[in-house]
């Protein structure tokens, strides 16, 4: 950045664009949401390199998959809410087809039937974590807010059909993300605080129903959360090492790639699902009150798009997409200290792996889209 | 609000989406809150707890063995040492195909393919980072063979190891012992944090009961390791800040035998071939200067560790090789303990220096058939006490020995140490047995067995029956003669030294109580009849002692296997080999300052003076030739 840029930083809206901005109006790319998201990548990035043991091949893989999964933000910021909402009915029905597919045809890996080879391999269940809150919203556009009864059994069918196949895989972290993905689509669009209350205390049978439906290993889970020590050196090992991991890192931490709990391999899965404790335990209380701030920030921007957006369709689905994003960092963050029990969800932008970055992203880009794209409607 | 309406309501839309938006919002701030108050209550209230178990985690204390004492003879010439060896490893995780590799290491022979299965076992239950020893000594030749081949075997290596070494192994196998693997029971036995890291404990011998002076204090080593236990470098890593301080192992203690490694070579090279023991002692403290049991073995074979085959193969040798007889052998003494008869019959009245009796080559109790055979037929005459002894005359005895009873017997035997353990310093002694009527009151359960009858008096006075020996308790009683009834317990180790201060515990001579023997010249006439046997040229060992520079005592003893029938004549040839009698000689010399009492025994070696005699003037004759008592 110039310096002349700076001064028009600090000059107001009044300013002329800088060629930044220009670039970023051509792109539809919302600046603050790029600059947000950036920031948590190169935290995780920096994170993930202590995580991997400093493992430079692994890293760059990581760097490779973040520079594709900006790019399809990039693509999906140049969809239309209105081409995105035309072809949302196909890209849910494409999406449940390939669900059972998998089920029928998948490719097993580590006990469970997720992967598809369509010429690339993929998970489907990725493309129904922005497909099933895409529905939602689709159904709702042209209805009035709140919705009633019956539209809401509907939605609740349309739902469940996908979290239902997913749950089969069986990959209940998923489901259980995908299904709120569209129940915030619906709380959004006005749900009855009366009848959100009834769901709540309904939540106890339903909750009795889901145990049925879990693995043997996700039931341990459970046991194990409410008593880690039970089993210190079985179930209970990996939140028993992330505590350790998390409680050792103090205020300040043990300093990067000094963490003994994460170098020593004391902690499991570190690279992926537990790679916030390593951040707890090498950068302390600071770094991840830093790290939550971005994702607030991120957030925040998210909620404010949605806000402005000018139609039923835009703002739904921008809200699901932000508050989506939230629950993944809730249930990661709460899942690594203990407070809920290990389901298997990433930490967004900084845990190992492809799929979930390239989606996230594409979400984020159809936030952009939504954003960018609100002036040139008729308001 | 018409809620049926089919026209949107924009603007109530917007402001219930905004009113659902903050409603989320807060939401989702009150579950942020409560993580960031569980990240505040680990890493601010409960850190101290967190921060030490972490501690606890990557530090693990390892243990640092301790070299183990050496063994020296008396002449510091080392008997067991520590030497570098090169063994063959195999790190579990570095090899793709375990059966292959050993299959391939089998064929080059490098390992044994028998201890196949036994090697598998000790991969499948190790840690797969840890390395396990598949051969504890490679010869030049496989280390050689394994260099050119190295490429072909990843995962498998040879590491520098120290190994117990005994340089003169078989010649002090029973007297310095082993060291074997340590084995489950050996950990119930010892103090098992003391042998963490170690691989090896004594089994037998000195190795075996001087343990803790040799064995040292094992030091600990704080290491950081990760959570397979894998030990992590720590110059790697600025862990290391804030490791406890180290403990240095304390190296085993040195050990000092009294024995003489010349004589053990004489007495082992003499014995060869044979089946017997050897065993000489310094009379005047006890200090065991040789102790040979034969057959032997090369006890650097448990050191190294061995095939099953070699283990099973010294284990069912019908020689017996691992059987120390020095010890643990018990024999009829025979004739040996004619001496020691001779003092009691003298001090309990039951003879005196001038009564003769004539021999005419047998002895029968009154009113009965039963003829107790001399061992020379035709007989030896007339003969008193001096000449009994001298030729070994077994009538005499015979006579005598009816008026001294078995139970003066055993109260005087008992004095010179018979019929109970001497008390050496290694394990696994023979307690022997001296008869008496008490003992056999209480060693038999049939009422008509527990009587104690005449004739066994008879034979129990030619060291007969139910009497046994063994030959450490033999060159004891030899002692005891020597120095007229003066006895010290008999030990191997002399002194024990530790290797960093230098300073050296002496063992004391442990004086036992004396043999009461009231007259001096009853042990004049013994030990004279005892010289006369050697070099007298009536004596029965003559040919052995007869040519000696110095003057010796002696006694031979020839103790039967099985009973010859009464009127079968006694052929040596036609007897097998297994079937001949035991060959035993106890000598002591010089004679006027006894400097060394020797006990020999050879199993079916037909004759004392003549085959077990030599090997006890061989001995002497070194000894007193080129001895030197300084340690």
């Amino acid at each position: 950045m110039r310096l002349s840029d700076t001064q028009r930083l600090f000059s107001g809206k009044a300013a002329p664009l800088s060629d930044v901005g220009r670039i970023y109006r051509r792109l539809r790319i919302d600046g603050p949401l790029l600059g947000g998201i950036l920031l948590i990548c190169a935290l995780g990035l920096v994170v993930l390199y202590s995580a991997v043991g400093e493992n430079m091949r692994l890293w760059t893989n990581q760097v490779i998959r973040l520079g594709v999964a900006l790019i399809a933000m990039l693509v999906a910021a140049q969809m239309s809410p209105d081409f995105l909402r035309r072809w949302t009915p196909w890209g849910f029905l494409g999406g449940t087809v390939l669900l059972v597919l998998v089920l029928t045809t998948g490719e097993v890996g580590q006990g469970a039937r997720r992967w598809l080879d369509l010429g690339i391999r993929f998970q489907p269940s990725e493309i129904m974590k922005l497909a099933v809150p895409m529905m939602a919203a689709w159904y709702l556009h042209d209805r009035q807010m709140p919705p009633r009864a019956g539209q809401l059994l509907l939605l609740a069918v349309m739902i469940l059909i996908p979290t239902l196949l997913i749950a089969r895989q069986p990959d209940l972290g998923t489901a259980l993300l995908i299904a709120a993905s569209g129940f915030i689509v619906i709380v959004l669009a006005g749900l009855p605080v009366r009848l959100m209350l009834g769901l709540a205390v309904l939540s106890v049978p339903g909750a009795m129903l889901l145990w049925n439906f879990m693995q043997d290993y996700q039931k341990q889970r459970v046991l194990t959360l409410l008593d880690p020590d039970s089993d210190p050196l079985g179930a209970g090992y990996n939140i028993i090492q992330s505590k350790i991991a998390i409680g050792s890192g103090g205020l300040f931490g043990k300093g990067w790639t000094n963490g003994s709990q994460a170098q020593l391999e004391y902690l499991p899965e570190r690279d992926t699902d537990f790679i916030f404790a390593v951040m707890g335990e090498e950068l302390g209380l600071l770094g991840v009150l830093a790290l939550l701030c971005l994702y607030v920030f991120v957030i925040g921007r998210g909620l404010y798009i949605a806000m402005q957006a000018p139609d039923t369709y835009s703002r739904l689905l921008a809200g699901s997409i932000s508050l989506t994003f939230f629950v993944y960092v809730f249930v990661n963050t709460a899942m690594v200290t203990g407070l809920v029990p290990v389901v298997g969800v990433p930490l967004p932008l900084v845990s190992f792996g492809g799929t979930s970055m390239v989606t996230l992203l594409a979400g984020f880009g159809i936030l952009m889209s939504i954003h960018s794209h609100r002036k040139l409607l008729p308001h | 609000m018409d809620l049926l309406s089919p026209i949107k309501d924009h603007h109530s839309e917007r402001r219930l989406f905004i009113a659902r938006v903050v409603l989320a919002a807060v939401v989702s701030t009150l579950l942020l809150g409560t993580v960031v108050a569980r990240l505040v209550q680990l890493q601010v209230f409960e850190y101290e707890v967190f921060a030490a178990q972490s501690q606890g985690n990557r530090v693990r204390i390892e243990a640092m063995p301790p070299i183990r004492g050496l063994v020296f003879d008396r002449k510091g010439r080392v008997q067991a040492e520590n030497l570098p060896a090169y063994q063959l490893e195999l790190f579990p995780e570095q090899v793709s195909d375990i059966d292959d590799t050993l299959q391939r290491l089998a064929n080059l022979d490098l390992i044994v393919a028998e201890d196949i299965p036994t090697y598998n076992e000790l991969i499948d239950n190790g840690p797969r980072f840890k390395p396990v020893t598949l051969n504890f000594r490679l010869s030049e030749e496989q280390i050689a063979n394994f260099a050119i081949q190295r490429p072909r075997f990843p995962g498998v290596d040879f590491q520098p190891r120290l190994v117990r070494h005994y340089p003169h192994g078989a010649a002090v196998a029973h007297a310095v012992g082993y060291v074997g693997g340590l084995s489950k029971s050996d950990l119930g036995r010892l103090d098992g944090s003391d042998y963490a890291g170690t691989s090896h404990t004594g089994k037998t011998g000195v190795e075996s009961s001087f343990e803790n002076d040799l064995h040292g204090d094992v030091g600990v080593q704080h290491v950081i390791s990760n959570a397979l236990g894998r030990q992590i470098p720590t110059d790697s890593r600025e862990m290391a800040d804030s490791l406890p301080t180290d403990e240095s192992p304390a190296p085993g203690h040195n050990v000092y035998l009294s024995l003489d490694l010349d004589l053990q070579l004489i007495a082992t090279r003499a014995m060869e071939g044979r089946r017997g023991a050897v065993v000489a002692l310094d009379p005047w403290t006890g200090e065991v200067l040789a102790l040979v049991s034969a057959p032997t073995f090369d006890p650097n074979l448990f050191a190294l560790g061995m095939s099953t085959k070699q283990f099973s193969g010294l284990q069912n040798d019908l020689t017996q090789p691992l059987f120390n007889r020095a010890i643990r052998g018990a024999y009829p003494p025979g004739s040996t303990i004619k001496p020691m008869l001779a003092l009691a019959a003298l001090e309990t009245g039951a003879t005196n220096l001038t009564r003769k009796t004539v021999c005419r080559g047998y002895f029968m109790l009154p009113n009965t058939t039963h003829r107790y055979r001399d061992w020379k037929p035709e007989g030896h005459g007339e003969v008193d006490l001096h000449d009994a002894l001298q030729q070994s005359c077994d009538v005499y005895f015979y006579e005598i020995s009816i008026d001294i009873g078995i139970d003066r017997m055993h109260y005087y035997l008992d004095q010179f140490g018979l019929g109970h353990k001497s008390g050496v310093d290694i394990s696994g002694e023979h307690a022997g047995l001296v008869p008496s009527k008490e003992w056999k009151r209480s060693a038999f359960r049939e009422r008509t067995d527990q009587r104690w009858y005449n004739g066994e008096t008879v034979i129990a006075s030619i060291g007969q029956g139910y009497m046994l020996a063994t030959p450490l308790q033999l060159a004891v009683a030899a002692g005891a003669l020597a120095t007229r009834g003066i006895r010290y317990e008999p030990h191997l180790v002399a002194a024990v030294e530790d290797p960093l201060t230098g300073e050296r515990s002496l063992v004391s001579p442990n004086r036992l109580e004396d043999v009461r023997i009231d007259s001096e010249e009853h042990w004049n006439a013994i030990i004279g009849g005892m010289h006369d046997v050697m070099q007298s040229v009536r004596g029965t060992a003559w040919a052995v002692g007869g040519n000696a520079p110095y003057q010796m005592a002696g006694k031979s003893g020839t103790a039967q296997v099985y009973s010859v029938a009464q009127e079968d004549e006694y052929d040596e040839d036609e007897i097998e080999e297994r079937l001949r009698d035991h060959a035993l000689f106890i000598s002591f010399a010089p004679l006027d300052n006894p400097r060394i009492a020797v006990a020999v025994v050879i199993e079916n070696g037909s004759s004392g003076s003549r085959v077990a005699a030599p090997i006890a003037r061989a001995i002497m004759d070194e000894y007193l030739g080129h001895g030197d008592d300084a340690p």
